[in-house]
């Protein structure tokens, strides 16, 4: 057990370390360096600066360093919780990301919530009633969910609320919440605006959880035990909740963890679509603006949010299926 | 190829002949058989398999110049063909006229269908290469040359902003966004064969590390460094670089699927009889991986290849819808959505969310199809 929770530990380090190397790779993607932006945005604002002081200033920033030196740095600077400066906003980037990026990580959690409970009751009553109108119609509708880009999604769904309801989807509080202070009835709001953004980014998982927890469930009930308990007269529905849906669960939770980094991409995309203030808009924003170290921050933060609740979800399975503590590699 | 129906009821002893023909047919056979039963991939791989016809066609199908842009036709509504005047046959569109409006100064345009254009099948309209080789001025749907008149135009999904020909636009944008999608699952199958067989064949240490990659590499959300490593091409790059960039930043982060069924099979065939046969005629490793073992499961790859097809074709799309990928004046499905991004157009204009249709379709049919190649890769399981 401690072996598995070192090893995945580990994972999950190394990939933290991968992340901070993309991001940082992705920073220095553009032509020029930080100071030769800033040089630029100072000369659009009218003044000009001298040549020492330029110099001085890549100093200072380690430019003028090789590119792990200037690594190094930069995640010394993470490490004491700064993450640079935005030019695009002309405001330190944690005061950027701030508030979004925890809108981002509850839109995330609360698309992992709604696929549970949408998509393992559909699961079980697909796999116990095999072959019926239902499972039919979930099946294709799962098809669907799955193949429709999420961005798409929103669009259609942007046009059929207009069109039938009137009603403009967008944002994630109404105007008279938007920068009021937090109460409860500001997260009743956001409550009721994040629903659609919910379905539309948990379509897919949703789709996916539901073959997956019937494919399984399906599996399970063929098995002995089942026919025992079966036999030994147990209600039907006790039966059946009591054992196969108890291990049927556990794919479920591991594919959590792999649907997570599909549900932030996907919320990056639907965000713009639909104007929510997550971090989505303002990652745009800043890649068309070539504002790196917003770009690289938010890519940096989404990747670690990611693999931690990529662990966490790990941990979960450990918790909920035991026999994963005894699989040796 | 001849073929039998194994589904149907027989008469009473011929499940003999039927059986005789399963024990001795090729495994080519088999698939087939197998896959015919999956009526629904059936009817999706002729979905897809008519849409790389279209897009072939494009230029033969199209009735205007994709870029040719007519500002005072911006943003008019389709003109569907009507193949009845009353109830005599004669095919035509109505001509759809436009007058600024002195209040909105909205462009207003109102059908009069009282005018009607003609319309015959093998028009001319503008010359092109067929094929890319004989030149012609001969598309399948045009206006009828002699009762044409100067202002007559024909826009069977309407215009965009700019007064340019959506159908056409859509025919060309399906074009590139299918065959990047082709492009982008060639390179992620030479990246996820190679490191999926070298992961699969060897295991220990370097199956442990490429594992380890794979992992990493899925653990990481893809659109936003996709954003990120796009929106870095240099503005003066020309539309083929960009189109050959984005390929291979896609591919990069899509062979990790492709790699993990090929690994899987490797995995289970090491131990099979005709491998160890093969090492101890004294094949060389590569002659083994690429001769004997590659060959015995091209089916499973391409099961694999097909149902990542759409990933990549989701990738791009979405990529280029943001504004980071294709560039106008390259067309895609991705570019041509970018016009539909916010509720007002969609409300006013809602023909330029068309080329959505498209999208969801080929997607749709291409995981059916794969879904069905993959039941069928294996034609000896029940």
């Amino acid at each position: 057990m401690l072996g598995y929770l070192i090893r995945r530990l580990f994972y999950a380090v190394l990939a933290v370390w991968a992340v901070s190397i993309i991001s940082f790779f992705i920073i220095n993607l553009p032509p020029g360096d930080y100071v030769t932006s800033y040089v630029a945005q100072l000369a659009i604002q009218g003044s000009i600066i001298q040549q020492e002081e330029v110099e001085s200033l890549r100093e200072f920033y380690g430019l003028d360093q090789p590119m792990y030196v200037q690594y190094l740095k930069w995640m010394n600077q993470i490490r004491q919780g700064n993450l640079g400066f935005s030019f695009e906003f002309g405001l330190p980037v944690n005061d950027v990301i701030g508030e979004r990026l925890v809108l981002t990580m509850v839109l995330a959690a609360a698309t992992v919530v709604f696929i549970w409970l949408v998509a393992i009751p559909i699961g079980i009553l697909s796999a116990v009633r095999q072959y019926t109108i239902w499972d039919h119609t979930f099946t294709f509708f799962g098809f669907v969910g799955l193949a429709v880009p999420d961005f798409m999604l929103a669009l259609v769904m942007m046009y059929l609320a207009f069109v039938l309801f009137n009603f403009s989807v967008g944002g994630l509080f109404s105007p008279e919440f938007v920068t009021a202070a937090w109460s409860s009835a500001r997260v009743f709001d956001l409550a009721q605006h994040m629903l659609i953004p919910i379905i539309i980014l948990g379509t897919a998982g949703t789709a996916s959880l539901i073959r997956i927890t019937r494919a399984n469930l399906l599996d399970e009930l063929r098995k002995p035990y089942v026919v025992t308990a079966r036999a030994k007269g147990l209600p039907e529905w006790k039966l059946i909740l009591k054992y196969p849906v108890r291990l049927a669960l556990n794919p479920a939770i591991s594919l959590t963890a792999y649907i997570l980094p599909f549900l932030i991409s996907g919320s990056i995309v639907v965000s713009v679509v639909l104007g929510l203030p997550t971090v989505g808009p303002i990652l745009l924003k800043s890649l068309v603006a070539q504002d790196m170290f917003l770009a690289g921050g938010i890519i940096l933060l989404i990747g670690w949010m990611t693999v931690v609740g990529t662990f966490l979800s790990d941990l979960l399975l450990l918790w909920a299926d035991p026999r994963v503590k005894f699989e040796g590699r | 190829m001849e073929s039998i129906p194994v589904e149907q009821e027989l008469a009473p002893g011929t499940e003999d002949i039927v059986e005789e023909r399963i024990s001795v047919a090729s495994q080519r056979q088999l698939i087939w058989w197998r896959f015919k039963r999956h009526r629904v991939a059936v009817v999706a791989t002729a979905v897809v398999i008519s849409f790389y016809v279209i897009v072939i066609f494009a230029d033969f199908l199209a009735t205007n110049t994709p870029a040719d842009s007519e500002a005072f036709r911006g943003l008019m509504p389709p003109q569907p063909v009507r193949l009845f005047d009353g109830w005599k046959p004669s095919p035509h569109v109505c001509a759809v006229s436009g007058e600024r409006n002195p209040i909105t100064f909205q462009k207003d345009y109102t059908r009069d269908c009282t005018d009607k254009i003609q319309v015959r099948l093998f028009a001319r309209g503008y010359e092109y290469k067929f094929l890319g080789v004989i030149p012609t001025d001969r598309h399948l749907l045009g206006m009828s040359d002699d009762t044409l008149r100067p202002e007559d135009h024909i826009y069977l999904l309407g215009t965009d902003k700019q007064g340019r020909d959506m159908y056409s636009r859509l025919l060309f944008g399906t074009r590139i966004s299918l065959f990047i999608g082709l492009f982008g699952v060639g390179l992620s199958l030479v990246l996820g064969i190679v490191l999926g067989a070298v992961s699969g064949f060897y295991g220990g240490m370097t199956d442990n590390i490429i594992q380890r990659v794979v992992e990493i590499v899925r653990s990481i959300p893809a659109i936003p460094l996709y954003m990120g490593v796009a929106a870095s091409f240099p503005p003066d790059w020309s539309i083929l670089k960009i189109y050959f960039a984005i390929t291979i930043i896609i591919s990069l982060f899509a062979w990790t699927d492709l790699a993990r069924v090929v690994r899987g099979r490797f995995l289970t065939m090491r131990d099979e009889d005709f491998v160890t046969a093969a090492m101890l005629v004294g094949a060389s490793q590569r002659r083994i991986i690429f001769r004997h073992m590659l060959p015995s499961f091209y089916s499973h790859i391409i099961a694999a290849a097909t149902l990542a097809l759409p990933f990549m074709i989701i990738a791009e799309t979405t990529l280029s819808f943001l504004g980071l990928g294709l560039r106008p004046p390259a067309i895609s499905w991705g570019t041509l959505l970018q016009d539909a991004q916010n509720v007002q157009t969609i409300a006013l204009t809602p023909w330029l969310l068309i080329p959505a249709i498209p999208v969801i379709l080929v997607i749709l049919a291409l995981n059916f199809m794969g879904d069905g190649l993959r039941d069928a890769a294996d034609p000896y399981s029940t």
